[in-house]
């Protein structure tokens, strides 16, 4: 195989399309840890968006209304979640496990009569221009919408949290949920909002497994990524754009791991899908050790139980 | 206190209410549903067997999660260092596969705590020498152990003579746990969960260590202003833990599978977590909730071969349980309050 420019252009889109549910959940997590909740729900929400989106597709034929139904499943699942942590006050840990485990078995439950249902081709954008243009064409061009959102999501989150006064209040509920409520906001409400938002972006990441990546549904498909976006959240230290740096390394990781196998390149394939783990593991361990570093971005209250004396 | 150990079982109950809903929607009947679920696995001597059989790894875990949880430790890769127990159980066995000898079962089982130990330390230690988040670096170690026996099975361990399936050499008869009773799969390793369980409670609530836990729990600047040494601490419920899951592992490869492949566990170290707050982290509670969550496992396996529904959907079950019970918390949490509010008023 040889590595001309415009394999590495296409072999940049591929690593592109593969980080896209990582962006999307792990932004929408940001949001939500930014408010001082720690959501562990990620992988079954996600889930939950993957057969929602699907089985509406097969369902209404319409693709829009697959993606928009898959966020609103998302939004649905995690209302239990705020619920819980929010108005019953239940550790966060324990609460986004059961979610996670729930959502699993849950798209299992549901999807049973639409394993082995061919998905619907999802329309790309610019698909002229991605043939026309070497190198560049396939980076820029011919994806779906999904993914060019997924890649503005990490800017307008910070835009959002950096110069917006609703962004500031996230913050501010996130870094000392008691000051923000003398001040007369009302915590739980934004932290509600938040973990909803978080529902929807983990469902729409769903959605673009099920819809775009790989368009069909088979169980437990979305494969642990919920787990590496969480990490994600992590590595990036709180940061939206870190987010989509650290998504597009993962990404990346995936895609040659492909390529390698490919090429017979003698490292075997485990060790190759063993790196995104190892390296958040060391990254975590980079930033974890200067307590500085890490407090700089870290939510305060981060998975604490905020309770408003009445 | 009563409440504290009955709102599990309002948990249980509630749970069978939201099982038999989802049911109804999905269109079967309840009522036979979730007879096939609760009921029929556990209505023969072999069912109950293997309600056991599958109690025996949620028990020995939970109980080992139960050091960690007491004292807001947040491991929650149990299911890595089951894998990884079992690894290092699996290649001592592996090495004796050709022998028989009393001595071969006992260095496997000691073999696999000590993988386990060894691997929940490393989250362990980074935590405590380098602030590190606990809850995600042994969560993304259990897909490294998951990666590690993959590679394992498929490559420099798979059986010579097995048409590359990926699995080991069946291990010798000599690394087989002992079969209690002749004809059903339940094996000696339930002794180990058992004495397990008897330990536990002795540490935890006659010991020095077991005070030590509780306080750091409840709180942690109380327990740095008696003294005591958080990290050695923090690292003595790692290695607990993580010897009780390898333990399982163990018990797992040498108990019904009798070799290794890719599927040593159903995740039990992910459901152990539920069976640890459903036992309400107490020994005693914990077997109890061990054979509940056990019935989860039995009963998806059952509405499967009668009601053709997927056996995740006893994750389903799982998922509420814990639900559940973390929301009948607050009815503890209001009568606390209702509790203090009157001795507020004795006060005044």
């Amino acid at each position: 195989m040889s590595l001309d420019i415009s394999f590495i252009g296409i072999l940049i889109g591929s690593i592109m399309a593969s980080s896209v549910p990582l962006i999307l959940a792990a932004s929408g997590e940001l949001i939500t840890e930014r408010s001082g909740v720690l959501n562990l729900g990620v992988e079954g929400m996600m889930i939950i968006g993957a057969i929602s989106g699907f089985a509406l597709m097969v369902i209404t034929d319409n693709l829009f209304i697959a993606v928009v139904g898959s966020m609103l499943s998302g939004v649905i699942i995690s209302i239990i979640f705020g619920f819980l942590t929010q108005s019953l006050l239940t550790n966060h840990v324990a609460t986004g496990l059961a979610l996670t485990i729930f959502g699993i078995g849950l798209s299992a439950m549901l999807g049973k009569n639409f394993v082995g249902i061919p998905g619907k081709e999802f329309p790309i954008l610019f698909s002229s221009l991605k043939e026309s243009i070497p190198f560049f064409g396939p980076i820029l061009f011919g994806h779906s919408i999904v993914l060019y959102f997924a890649f503005a999501l990490p800017f307008l989150t910070n835009f959002f949290l950096k110069k917006t006064k609703l962004g500031l209040v996230v913050r501010a509920v996130g870094d000392s949920p008691v000051s923000a409520s003398n001040q007369g906001i009302n915590v739980i409400l934004v932290r509600y909002c938040c973990i909803l938002y978080g529902g929807a972006m983990c469902g729409l990441a769903g959605a673009y497994l099920s819809l775009i990546y790989t368009p069909q549904w088979i169980e437990n498909m979305t494969a642990g990524r919920g787990w590496i976006a969480l990490a994600l959240v992590v590595f990036a230290t709180w940061s939206p754009i870190k987010v989509l740096i650290g998504a597009l390394i993962f990404g990346g990781i995936t895609i040659l791991q492909l390529h390698m196998q490919a090429i017979g390149f003698r490292i075997p394939v485990q060790f190759l899908s063993a790196l995104p783990y190892l390296m958040t593991i060391i990254v975590l361990v980079v930033i974890s050790r200067d307590s500085r570093k890490i407090k700089l971005n870290t939510p305060t209250s981060l998975g604490r139980i905020f309770y408003k004396e009445k | 206190m009563a409440l504290y150990f009955f709102t599990p079982f309002i948990a249980i109950i509630l749970t069978i209410l939201g099982g038999g809903i989802i049911f109804y929607i999905l269109g079967f009947n309840p009522i036979e549903a979730l007879k096939f679920y609760f009921l029929t696995p556990i209505s023969n001597l072999y069912g109950l067997s293997e309600l056991l059989l599958k109690a025996t790894p949620l028990c020995l875990i939970a109980i080992g999660l139960s050091f960690c949880f007491k004292s807001n430790n947040w491991n929650i890769g149990a299911e890595g260092q089951l894998t990884f127990g079992a690894i290092v159980g699996g290649g001592v066995a592996l090495l004796f596969y050709n022998q028989e000898g009393f001595y071969i079962l006992p260095l496997i089982i000691i073999a696999g705590a000590i993988g386990g130990m060894i691997f929940a330390l490393i989250p362990a230690i980074l935590k405590t020498y380098f602030n590190t988040n606990e809850i995600l670096v042994s969560l993304m170690l259990v897909y490294v152990s998951k990666l590690l026996l993959d590679y394992l099975v498929v490559g420099p361990w798979s059986n010579p003579e097995g048409f590359n399936f990926p699995e080991t050499r069946q291990f010798s008869d000599s690394s087989r746990m002992p079969l209690l009773f002749e004809g059903l799969r339940i094996h000696t390793g339930i002794f180990l969960a058992l004495a397990a369980v008897m330990l536990s409670w002795f540490v935890l609530y006659k010991t020095y260590l077991g005070f030590q836990i509780k306080v750091s729990g409840l709180s942690l600047k109380t327990a740095k202003y008696a003294g005591f040494k958080g990290k050695t601490m923090i690292l003595v419920v790692f290695m607990i833990s993580g010897a009780c899951a390898g333990l399982a592992g163990v018990g797992e490869i040498t108990g019904p599978i009798g070799q290794l492949h890719r599927m040593i566990s159903p995740d039990y170290g992910f459901t152990a977590i539920i069976v640890a707050f459903l036992g309400r982290l107490n020994p005693f509670g914990i077997i109890f909730a061990s054979l509940v969550v056990a019935l989860t496992y039995l009963g998806a396996e059952t509405a499967q071969i009668f009601l053709q529904i997927p056996k995740y959907t006893g994750q389903v079950f799982q998922g509420m349980i814990l639900f559940f019970l973390l929301a009948s918390d607050y009815l503890l949490f209001f009568k606390v309050k209702i509790l203090s509010l009157k001795k507020n008023e004795l006060r005044h």
